[in-house]
């Protein structure tokens, strides 16, 4: 979707402004160190997947997205999902009082004792499929220009532009059927472009992006 | 922040809200606090840049396990312990004299948690991800870190599960001995930023 998270190459954002490292802590309240965990373990539940996650924090109004903090996102994206997947009610959150009569499966519940070794193994997205891949490294593509109305991982500044496959990942865990509840592979390629054929001529523009596309976002040139 | 200005401050309106919630979770039985309480201890005190600062090291010591780290960067980081969430499908990327890479993720704030930890909140801001795929230079230098005309600079923009981390160059006139190990994990610190300082810088000290 066309939505507010897609930031390459916006203008107008101000400067970057980076903390100094050593004295950046890795949470900057307590609240962050909760919704941070609460996003982990809530997904445990198996009630959604990465991309529906992701989906959800990118469907909030524009303005509301780029307004809010990092965590502050990620907590507006959880509500969406809890309450979309009928975990929590509108009433129980406005309320802050559970309906007891709606009791709720906890057996995926995360538990403390599980949790080093649930974050060491992951979850990997690789896929077998059945398919040969449909470009060899060194081809050229052009992205297509697609607009998909849900979610996606092809950046608004890439569509429609020529670039050069460098590399072949296998294939991944499709992210625009993931989101809609289905696990489906697809062939995941790294291509590069020139900054010239992403932005145009000038003296900027001496460098190249290299960006991970799955195959259904790409043609043959 | 200290615990007296900590009860002193009154709590806003949002980390009320996060309260709330987590009670509402709690009580319903979907979430373990004390599996919250592991999952913060885990990404601040043991899942951090000091992983990836050892990575760098064995690269830079030991030629075939930096062979290993560019050919299959999953199972070399793997072989050191460094696995899992958001480390899944790893790739090192190597500065050289005439390239100088540098991370981004465009569209939200993937990072290599396995070995660079939770991100820095430049990484994860809004003009970082808006200009580091259209004026990389304008950023490094925002950075301190000016490239030279004739070093190509290249922007991995990560917008699938395939997670990069930079390999720095070693920085010149280390030596072999007991401080090597301070060097090594000094410069290690330009990986820990991905790309964002000039190899060898030494101003951050990366934690053995």
């Amino acid at each position: 979707m066309n939505g507010g998270h897609d930031l390459g190459g916006m203008h107008g954002l101000g400067p970057i402004d980076p903390e100094p490292e050593q004295g950046e802590p890795i949470f900057h309240r307590e609240w962050e160190q909760r919704v941070f965990a609460l996003n982990l373990a809530t997904g445990f539940l198996r009630h959604w997947n990465l991309d529906e996650s992701r989906h959800a924090r990118e469907r909030q109004h524009p303005a509301d997205y780029m307004r809010n903090s990092y965590y502050e996102n990620w907590f507006n994206g959880l509500i969406t999902l809890l309450v979309e997947k009928g975990l929590v009610t509108q009433s129980e959150l406005d309320s802050g009082t559970v309906n007891l009569s709606e009791p709720l499966s906890t057996a995926a519940v995360l538990q403390a004792a599980d949790v080093e070794t649930a974050m060491l193994k992951g979850g990997p997205v690789n896929m077998e499929v059945d398919q040969a891949p449909r470009f060899l490294i060194g081809d050229s593509v052009q992205v297509r220009n697609m607009n998909p109305e849900g979610h996606t991982r092809l950046p608004r500044y890439a569509r429609g532009k020529q670039g050069v496959v460098d590399d072949h990942h296998g294939a991944h865990v499709y992210p625009d059927s993931q989101a809609l509840g289905v696990r489906e592979g697809q062939h995941l390629y790294s291509v590069s472009f020139s900054a010239a054929q992403l932005w145009g001529q000038g003296d900027k523009n001496g460098f190249r992006v290299s960006i991970d596309l799955w195959e259904p976002y790409l043609d043959s040139v | 922040m200290s615990d007296h200005n900590h009860h002193t401050e009154p709590p806003s309106d949002f980390e009320l809200k996060v309260k709330a919630l987590e009670s509402l979770l709690v009580e319903k039985g979907l979430v373990d606090p004390a599996a919250l309480d592991a999952l913060i201890d885990t990404y601040e005190n043991r899942v951090g840049p000091k992983n990836g600062a050892q990575v760098v090291a064995r690269a830079w010591t030991e030629p075939e396990f930096k062979d290993w780290l560019l050919k299959d960067a999953t199972a070399a980081i793997g072989s050191i312990g460094f696995t899992g969430r958001q480390g899944e499908h790893m790739k090192v990327i190597e500065n050289t004299p005439t390239v100088h890479n540098l991370v981004v993720c465009t569209l939200c704030s993937c990072y290599p948690w396995t070995v660079l930890g939770l991100p820095p909140v430049w990484y994860k801001s809004a003009p970082y991800r808006a200009r580091a795929v259209i004026d990389p230079r304008g950023v490094l230098a925002e950075f301190g870190t000016e490239i030279g005309p004739d070093v190509e600079i290249k922007v991995w923009d990560s917008t699938s599960e395939m997670r990069y981390m930079v390999l720095p160059e070693r920085p010149a006139g280390t030596v072999l001995g007991f401080d090597i190990r301070d060097a090594v994990y000094g410069a290690a610190g330009a990986a820990c930023r991905n790309g964002r300082l000039d190899p060898g810088c030494t101003d951050v000290p990366g934690q053995p």
